[in-house]
């Protein structure tokens, strides 16, 4: 029975953490008027978060979409259909890959940051010094860093898609030979923007929302030690990287039926 | 100073303050006086709750029974906003500083100054310089917490936890692991600023030399009680067993040297695997 136990025991850690995760987010969006007066802190995070984040994003932005015109012109050419080869690189960008790599890459690069930053600020008491200091670390710390990442996280996987699109141009235009033309027109007909852009910004921004979340909530809630703030950014990269893959399924599944 | 101090002189006020760490009692029916304008010392074995008695002070601890009251005000019964403007007249002085590594060492004594009040930079500038003045640290303005020694860095702290001109100031083990000029430097310090400015200082310490040294009054605790209060010479002549042998470092007396074990024999020659 000792199993049952632990189930037991797991399911109700698993449920105060949700809880905790949640009063969380509370707490830190009863930060935002304080945010929208201080728009200076929001401006330092969207540095840290969003644009230290811009190479890693532009770098494997490029190089995904190279890898798609290869393949993609190997496959549509044994149908004499290497025309449609801008659709095929663009819809798989916008729709699917620009969202999910990125919030990938995202909670790899940036998401164990914040988790490791906020661990180590709880660690090094900092958090309990601006809490004796009258400043509330909720409000102070953490709003500022979520705000950030829920605007970068659809601003990244655009720059992604955009920069896909290129990479995609210059092997199959540029090496290959399809058609500049044709590239370009046939993406332009067939790239809906409801659809295909909208509907990959949305979960992009769920992706923001949800992978920021759960690195400050790691952060915020880890062990105060060396080996909690390391299991806290471990967390992080892994628990996110789960659940935006999760959701993708189900966003997915919602908006194209 | 004695504990029968007039009401009025009283700025902390604990009574019955009972708290649990899961089933392990921390405090278990506490009361303490800290009067106004003195240095009083909070002495005790390591793992006796010191630093979670400073933290259920400010409020960022609750206590499971009993009430703190600073100032006539009872810290668990404010609301969020009474709580932090409360703090805004409280200092603390962590153990590790808790200088925020991104700022430079005048960014951090200025924090609380551009978070609290509406002073322009020339006027932050001028007192910042007269807060690291005070500490000895003013050439050390625009250096980086990593580039500071330990000593240095409780330093900083203690003219970032003095900005606001607090009414108290907290100092969780300020002498640990420091050299003997720190140590010296911080103990002639707090006194300092204590009788200088008026303020309240509770020094939380197992260091007995340096807080005997600049303590009017001294409350031991041990095992979730106050064991012994009074005056640092008194304690040493007229204090229990357990006290003497705290006060004068003794290995072994009613703390015992070995931790509780099975007979050593049976330890060694006996049948336990």
């Amino acid at each position: 029975m000792e199993w049952l136990a632990q189930l037991g025991r797991s399911g109700v850690s698993f449920s105060a953490g949700l809880g905790r995760a949640h009063l969380l987010m509370l707490a830190m969006l009863r930060g935002l008027p304080q945010l929208v007066r201080r728009p200076r802190l929001l401006v330092e995070q969207l540095l840290s978060v969003g644009v230290l984040t811009v190479l890693i994003i532009a770098v494997s932005g490029v190089f995904v979409g190279m890898v798609l015109g290869l393949q993609g012109f190997y496959i549509l050419s044994r149908f004499g259909a290497e025309a449609t080869l801008g659709v095929m690189v663009a819809a798989s960008l916008v729709r699917e890959l620009g969202p999910v790599v990125t919030a990938l890459l995202f909670a790899g690069r940036a998401g164990s940051a914040l988790s490791a930053e906020i661990g180590l600020m709880k660690a090094t008491e900092q958090l309990s010094g601006l809490e004796m200091m009258a400043v509330n670390p909720e409000h102070r710390v953490l709003t500022p860093r979520l705000i950030a990442g829920i605007i970068s996280m659809p601003l990244l996987a655009a720059m992604f898609s955009m920069l896909g699109v290129y990479g995609g141009w210059f092997v199959g235009v540029g090496l290959l030979g399809v058609d500049e033309g044709t590239y370009w027109a046939q993406m332009q007909s067939q790239i809906d923007w409801d659809d295909d852009v909208l509907n990959g910004v949305i979960k992009s921004l769920v992706f923001g929302v949800v992978c920021t979340w759960i690195a400050i909530f790691q952060g915020y809630d880890c062990i105060p030690t060396s080996e909690g703030v390391s299991r806290a950014t471990t967390r992080t990269v892994v628990h996110s990287s789960l659940a935006v893959l999760g959701l993708d399924f189900v966003l997915t599944a919602l908006m194209f039926n | 100073m004695s504990l029968n101090s007039p009401a009025d002189d009283t700025l902390v006020r604990i009574r019955g303050l009972k708290f649990f760490r899961g089933t392990r009692a921390i405090f278990d029916g506490v009361d303490i006086d800290i009067p106004r304008g003195s240095v009083t010392a909070i002495m005790g074995p390591s793992g006796t709750g010191k630093t979670t008695l400073l933290k259920l002070i400010g409020g960022q601890l609750r206590p499971d029974a009993g009430t703190i009251e600073v100032d006539g005000q009872n810290v668990h019964a404010l609301s969020t906003a009474d709580l932090y403007r409360l703090r805004m007249r409280m200092g603390m002085l962590f153990q590790s500083g808790a200088l925020l590594t991104d700022l430079s060492v005048f960014e951090n004594v200025a924090y609380p100054l551009r978070e609290h009040t509406k002073l322009n930079s020339s006027m932050i500038r001028k007192l910042v310089l007269m807060k690291l003045e005070a500490v000895g640290l003013r050439g050390a303005y625009d250096l980086m917490p990593s580039e500071l020694s330990g000593g240095m860095a409780r330093r900083v702290a203690l003219a970032r936890a003095i900005a606001l001109d607090p009414m108290m100031i907290m100092y969780d083990e300020p002498f640990t692991g420091q050299d003997p000029i720190s140590m010296g430097v911080l103990v002639q310090l707090i006194r300092r600023l204590n009788d200088a400015a008026g303020i309240t200082s509770v020094v939380v310490s197992h260091d007995v030399a340096e807080a005997s040294e600049i303590a009017d009054l001294i409350y031991v605790i041990s095992d979730g009680r106050v064991i012994e209060s009074g005056a640092p010479q008194a304690l040493r002549e007229t204090g229990g067993e357990w006290t003497r042998q705290f006060m004068d470092g003794l290995p072994d007396g009613p703390v015992p040297f070995h931790f509780p074990a099975p007979e050593l024999e049976s330890d060694l020659f006996g049948d336990r695997t």
